[in-house]
């Protein structure tokens, strides 16, 4: 009965369409050209420095927290000292940190869990669902990207505090709760992931729309839903900008916070570096137990963009 | 792919659908609701996105042109309407031009610099590499660190006294740099802070750009007798065009707003003394947060949206010509 509009809509172009894609998309993952013979010693030596780079200021910030105030005056240190724990608790006094990695753990799972539903759904009718104008309005979407919205931030200051908001972290969470990069994501990858005919089969067998979503368009795009969680938690984890002006600071997200270390009239940089360390620890966890899914998501993205 | 095997039979929990039991009318309804669901449920989809972006990004940038236009306090709200005054007293500040200059001098040295280095990198990421995952996961550590630390730590490496940076600088024997006091050195500062949290992001993009260049032609350039320094010069960079582009283009909406890593780069966050690093958009905060004056801020707002458009534009019409004279995406 009502699964014959479905067809019509389902089965034609967007079959086609990922046909096409997968035609020189699908190609294995290649490692390396010219020749497959391992890289020699100057190659591991460059990556090495490269990998000192990215690791030597976190390092360096671990190195001066735990020591004290005088030790750069005294010549560079190489080894840790014994004083980190003095120092965060010189961090726990002086910023209310504990506060902070609460607020900015609410702000950065609001955040990802909402942009993930709210994309994968708009994902699902862009890719999957045939309706009047969706060319043109995921045209929009994407070019939506290229408009610096951050620049608004006056009238969304005087939106907040009319409503009032400031201070409180809906000011931050509803701004993002669903993203231009994360309705083109899931709408990219659903188009290959999820086969027409599945959803014709629910839709035959009586699912209505938000079923088939449920039952069937959410299950598949898990796979770029969890990533498109990584890089949103680790966005907003990070966000510094607008967090920094709409919340006070003694309701603040941890890059607000770790700000205030440095704004004392008196800064000791045994501290502030702790703090430095304290604050990225989280994110460094984090990046242990899915830095694989992050790089292959940016890899992901490169190649479909 | 493998997802429709997992998906299969959670689809037959899915069956029941909610209203069509009792009599054909019912029927005729449900026909009707179902009808409706096909038509309005996509709509209804996208509609937060649409919805979001109309409330918190398409309606403050239009509003900020009329704040603009008026006198405006952060305390005392709405004043009398002053047409083009704001514009007219942004533009004769020296303080204005001075962070139109800083930040396309930060732009420019963190976006060439990286853009180059991602580059080598992920030529050398491309070869045949032990421990593979390892190696691209090292590069991108920097990335979820948050600029704010990353400014802290940096501000601490270059501090003018007892900085790191100048300390080898001294032990080489050469002078060292005034990082905080002189304009060029303290873009080049933040500039480093910049290459160090993206180089490493940009050059698993143009990885993933590298590998979905079609093997054949490395096969029939070394044929040809090129080296591999030749190939990566004639084919891997021309063939990467269109990345190094959307890379560039990305880089350049966001970096013109850059505010995070001058903003830590001293205790006071304004750019210091003479204002050597403030950028457009720490100018903002100053006017709309440090002195309270709405509509001067929401002036400099547009004036630096108009610069960002422009700059997007020139991008695109350079992008159209590259694009082509050949390559592919």
């Amino acid at each position: 009965m009502s699964s014959i509009p479905m067809i019509e809509q389902t089965a034609g172009k967007g079959a086609a369409k990922a046909a096409a894609r997968r035609g020189p998309g699908a190609r294995k993952p290649r490692s390396g050209h010219g020749s497959d013979r391992r890289p020699g010693f100057l190659t591991y030596g460059f990556l090495g420095a490269v990998l000192l780079a990215s690791l030597f200021p976190l390092y360096w910030s671990f190195l001066v927290g735990s020591h004290d105030n005088t030790v750069l005056s005294r010549g560079i240190p190489l080894l840790p000292g014994g004083n980190f724990l003095a120092n965060a608790a010189k961090v726990f006094d002086s910023i209310p940190f504990w506060k902070a990695m609460g607020n900015s753990l609410i702000v950065s799972c609001v955040t990802a869990a909402s942009v993930v539903v709210f994309s994968t759904l708009a994902g699902f009718a862009f890719a999957k669902l045939r309706f009047r104008g969706s060319k043109g309005l995921l045209v929009f979407v994407i070019a939506t990207m290229a408009v610096p919205t951050q620049l608004g931030v006056v009238p969304l200051f005087i939106v907040m505090s009319k409503l009032g908001w400031t201070g409180s972290l809906w000011a931050v969470i509803i701004p993002g709760v669903v993203t231009a990069f994360g309705v083109f994501w899931m709408t990219q990858y659903l188009r290959d992931a999820l086969p027409d005919e599945l959803i014709e089969a629910v839709r035959m067998d009586g699912a209505s729309m938000i079923q088939a979503f449920w039952y069937i368009g959410f299950p598949a795009a898990r796979p770029a839903a969890a990533m498109l969680a990584l890089f949103t938690f680790v966005a907003t984890w990070t966000n510094f900008f607008w967090p920094f002006i709409v919340l006070d600071p003694s309701n603040p997200t941890l890059p607000v916070a770790l700000q205030l270390l440095q704004a004392a009239h008196f800064v000791d940089y045994s501290v502030v570096l702790a703090g430095a360390v304290l604050a990225t620890v989280p994110l460094l966890l984090l990046f242990i137990a899915a830095g694989r899914q992050l790089v292959s998501g940016i890899m992901q993205g490169a190649v479909k963009g | 792919m493998a997802v429709t095997d997992r998906v299969r039979p959670r689809s037959a929990a899915g069956q029941v659908p909610p209203e069509d039991t009792k009599g054909v009318r019912r029927l005729a309804f449900s026909q009707q609701v179902s009808k409706w669901d096909v038509k309005l449920s996509p709509y209804l989809y996208i509609s937060p996105f649409f919805l979001l972006f109309a409330v918190t990004g398409l309606f403050p940038l239009v509003y900020t042109a009329w704040v603009s236009l008026h006198n405006w306090n952060l305390i005392g709200g709405q004043g009398k309407f002053t047409g083009l005054e704001n514009y007219a007293f942004v533009v004769a500040q020296p303080y204005f031009w001075n962070a139109v200059g800083n930040t396309f001098s930060i732009f420019i040295l963190s976006s060439v610099p990286q853009v180059v280095i991602a580059l080598v990198i992920a030529a050398v990421l491309d070869a045949n590499l032990r421990a593979r995952t390892f190696w691209r996961m090292g590069v991108l550590v920097p990335f979820v660190v948050a600029p704010v630390a990353v400014g802290l730590i940096f501000n601490n490496l270059f501090a003018d006294q007892f900085g790191l940076i100048n300390e080898m600088l001294k032990a080489a024997g050469l002078d060292p740099v005034r990082w905080h006091s002189d304009s060029v050195a303290s873009h080049l500062a933040i500039a480093t802070m910049v290459n160090f949290r993206w180089t490493g992001y940009n050059a698993l993009i143009f990885l993933a750009a590298m590998q979905a260049i079609p093997r054949d032609v490395f096969e029939a350039a070394t044929i040809d007798g090129a080296g591999r320094l030749r190939q990566f010069f004639s084919v891997t960079v021309p063939m990467l065009r269109p990345t190094v582009i959307f890379v560039v283009i990305t880089s350049t909406i966001g970096g013109l707003q850059i505010f995070d890593e001058p903003r830590v780069f001293d205790q006071s966050g304004l750019g210091g003394a003479d204002r050597q690093w403030q950028t457009l958009t720490m100018y903002i905060w100053e006017l709309g947060w440090g002195q309270r004056n709405f509509g001067r801020a929401s002036a400099v707002a547009w004036l630096l949206f108009l610069i960002i458009v422009l700059i997007a534009l020139l991008n695109f019409l350079i992008t159209k010509r590259i694009a082509s004279q050949g390559g592919r995406k």
